[in-house]
């Protein structure tokens, strides 16, 4: 007898740390407020910016690279199913034990689950946005287990009690100053001579960090990648924290997204090209720590692998939205944007800030999860993320696909149409022929009389006056350009009528 | 050569002035400009601000006005509106299921040009005071809009174009590929994050020294020059057309009818 279970209603959306509580424009408001904020985001920006350009310049294949790095991913999404059953049986078959998990609830339970059985009650943790986005580190808290961030720039965050602000640089709103007095007021046993010297700060982190490897049983880490072909796990990494998590410990947990595979070695050769490049700025990073299955006697004895939904599959469900999952975390977006420069990564609310979580946090969660509609207009549309993403995500487009999916999701739920409905609504009308726009157009006198002596206009009411905040706008002209041309070609009335000129004199 | 001239509509109801310039510079260069009565707008603020349902009528009144034999290539003074009918106009028409839109929107697409693309690539102009006489006694700095660098890759035609212009003294705008923050109604918003980047677009220019800043986008150049204005700076926005068109005999005004400025601009 068999029982029809059904599929799996979809889509199933994320949850955990993917919304933004407050909406875009309010949480900006109060970021660009904070001068040193923006002062450190524009300095830091600029710098990571400007040498990633430099290493970026020295390929001459880079853009056939970035079509590589597209192309392999978009194949990835295509048979993710296949993969994902490929690389199970393999890291199974070399000692490994998958989890899997639907959403960030199941996999902090996981994790919970997997510490507690090596008795343990405190973990460190490899730099990862898997287990930022699932929120781990306050779930372990909760079950009585203390999670130690061994990245230093995430190790000052958590220190400071504070949330990143950028994926990579996850301390980047932070300057040393302020980490110095961090480190006095937090860290044990920090010497109080402690000067805001970058390398002495680093060496009084490194000296706290050397006691919790030398002691730590379980580790917790991501994963950049995941090779298919052998079951292989890869962590890319700069200062060799992570090396040490992923190789002193017994006990190694590893939290990935499911889209993080790749079907074969082969096809790291190109993403080790792309993500050293597009993040740090470097030709090479540091450290690259690959691990396959379980060695006896070297290494981590129990290795897990949690792999996690949490609202990619309702993304990859979204044909327009979906090659968002072809993101590696560069963070090359958000170095180059001008909104997150502005801003900082914490106005975005989720564990993913700039142009990539303007997508991906609003296509994991559904559009009108929380604030995280306003997600996706949070940007000017200016490309710059596009073209600087080294697997061509073609960030813009889904940004303004996403825009219409969120206007359209309202269609019909509102009492009264918004503001900007009727706009739109009327501007549809009046720019949809000719006729409609000339006639319009007569009234520009009028828009003069508005401007007054000045010649501009400085103030707006109802949503304008976000424009007229900073921005005069200027007395139109007496007549539009198609009036005039109307004029100057006006049909000849007797055939002897004289070609029209353009050479008017009163024309400027 | 038969052009079609796409003036977009804030150049249409904004800056007429911009249009003639772009009409005098084909003429002088020899060519037939006509102007399709049925144009209005390429749509992009809506598309943009994600109505597209609402776009739909007006990307097919631009095709409408444009699907024509009676040019042999359209132009208008705008990267981004080219951007739009070229781009975004079979995406319109594909997303509500109109084969036959998106089949004369790629056509339409394809001989639509943004005028300095047009000038170098198709009708060979490399010197603008030779071909064109164009004459611009003042100290200029060039804001490269996003969607003709970013979109439609317009490289340096501008810039080339400008430099090529008798008396003009160009100053190199720092920071010139950041954009302005204008965005369309994302001015509006997210006004303030709008308004710190176009702070750092007005400090830019005024570190130039330069009297007036010129690019290849009205829209851009309304929401610089607004700023501009508002902050009591003596600086104004011309389009690049402006300059182009500008002779000794009969020069650009810079400080004409639609200028946002407060009069103290150059001379």
């Amino acid at each position: 007898m068999s029982t029809f279970l059904g599929m799996p209603s979809l889509p199933v959306y994320g949850t955990g740390n993917l919304f933004a509580s407050e909406s875009f424009p309010t949480a900006a408001h109060r970021e660009l407020g904070n001068a040193q904020l923006r002062a450190n985001l524009g300095h830091a920006t600029h710098t990571i910016r400007d040498k990633r350009l430099k290493m970026v310049a020295e390929l001459p294949d880079w853009e056939q690279l970035r079509d590589a790095g597209s192309a392999i991913k978009e194949s990835v999404m295509a048979r993710l199913p296949e993969l994902l059953e490929q690389f199970e049986e393999n890291f199974t078959a070399r000692g490994g034990v998958i989890h899997w998990a639907r959403d960030a609830d199941e996999a902090n339970a996981i994790v919970a689950g997997l510490v507690r059985d090596t008795g343990e009650t405190e973990v460190v943790k490899v730099k990862s946005m898997a287990t930022q986005e699932i929120g781990l580190n306050e779930y372990l808290e909760e079950q009585g287990i203390t999670a130690f961030e061994t990245d230093l720039a995430e190790l000052i965050v958590q220190l400071d009690h504070d949330k990143p602000s950028h994926i990579l640089v996850p301390a980047i709103h932070k300057n040393r100053t302020e980490i110095r007095d961090i480190f006095l007021r937090e860290m044990p046993g920090a010497d109080p001579q402690l000067t805001d010297d970058p390398a002495v700060l680093a060496m009084a982190a490194r000296a706290h960090l050397r006691r919790k490897f030398l002691s730590a049983k379980v580790a917790v880490s991501g994963a950049n990648f995941a090779l298919a072909d052998s079951g292989t796990l890869a962590v890319v990494e700069s200062e060799g924290n992570g090396r040490m998590c992923l190789t002193l410990p017994e006990t190694l947990i590893t939290v990935m997204g499911v889209e993080k595979l790749l079907p074969t070695w082969q096809d790291l050769e190109v993403f080790m090209q792309l993500l050293p490049r597009s993040s740090t700025g470097e030709r090479m990073n540091p450290y690259t720590s690959l691990w396959t299955g379980v060695t006896e006697g070297d290494g981590p004895q129990n290795m897990h692998l949690v792999l996690l939904d949490n609202g990619r599959s309702a993304a990859l469900a979204d044909e327009m939205g979906r090659s968002a999952l072809h993101c590696i975390r560069c963070s090359a977006c958000m170095n180059v944007c001008p909104v997150y420069e502005r801003t900082g990564g914490h106005a975005y609310g989720s564990t993913y800030p700039g142009p990539i979580g303007a997508i991906l946090s609003p296509l994991m969660t559904g559009i009108q999860a929380e604030e995280n509609n306003s997600l996706p207009y949070a940007s000017s549309l200016c490309g710059a993320c596009y073209d600087a993403c080294p697997v061509k995500i073609n960030i813009p487009d889904i940004l303004v696909h996403l825009r219409s999916v969120d206007v359209d999701s309202k269609r019909g739920k509102k009492k009264l149409p918004s503001q900007m409905d009727a706009g739109m609504k009327a501007a549809s009308w009046a720019l949809s022929s000719g006729k409609r726009l000339g006639l319009i157009e007569k009234g520009l006198p009028l828009g003069r009389l508005v401007a007054g002596p000045d010649q501009k206009i400085t103030k707006l009411p109802g949503i304008a006056a976000g424009w007229t905040q900073s921005r005069d706008i200027p007395a139109p002209p007496q007549e539009s350009f198609r009036s005039w041309w109307a004029k100057e070609h006006r049909k000849p009335d007797t055939s002897s009528a004289p070609e029209p000129s353009h050479e008017k004199k009163d024309q400027p | 050569m038969r052009i079609a001239l796409f003036a977009t509509c804030i150049v249409d109801a904004m800056y007429p002035a911009t249009a003639r310039a772009a009409v005098k510079i084909l003429e002088r260069l020899g060519h037939e400009v006509v102007f399709p009565s049925g144009q209005a707008c390429c749509g992009q603020m809506h598309v943009n601000s994600g109505y597209l349902q609402e776009a739909v009528p007006v990307v097919a009144n631009h095709v409408a006005a444009f699907d024509t034999d009676d040019y042999d290539v359209a132009v208008a003074p705008s990267g981004s509106c080219v951007a739009s009918v070229k781009h975004q106009h079979p995406t319109v028409a594909r997303s509500c299921g109109d084969k036959a839109l998106e089949a004369r929107a790629t056509a339409v697409g394809a001989k639509t040009y943004e005028l300095s693309e047009l000038l170098v690539d198709v009708l060979g102009v490399t010197d603008a005071a030779a071909q064109l006489g164009s004459f611009f006694p003042h100290r200029v700095t060039y804001h490269p809009s996003c969607h003709g660098m970013r979109l439609l890759r317009l490289g340096d035609r501008q810039a080339q174009l400008l430099r090529s212009v008798k008396g003009i003294d160009l100053a190199d705008l720092p920071e010139a590929d950041q954009c302005c923050g204008f965005g369309g109604t994302f001015s509006m918003k997210n006004a303030d994050v709008s308004s710190a980047m176009l702070e750092d677009k007005t400090a830019n220019i005024a570190a130039t020294g330069a009297t007036l800043c010129t690019g290849g986008d009205a829209s851009c150049l309304m929401h610089i020059g607004g700023g501009l204005s508002r902050q009591g700076s003596a600086v104004t926005t011309l389009h690049l057309a402006e300059i182009l068109a500008s002779t000794a005999e009969e020069p650009a005004s810079v400080t004409g009818e639609v200028r946002v400025s407060t009069g103290k601009a150059a001379r």
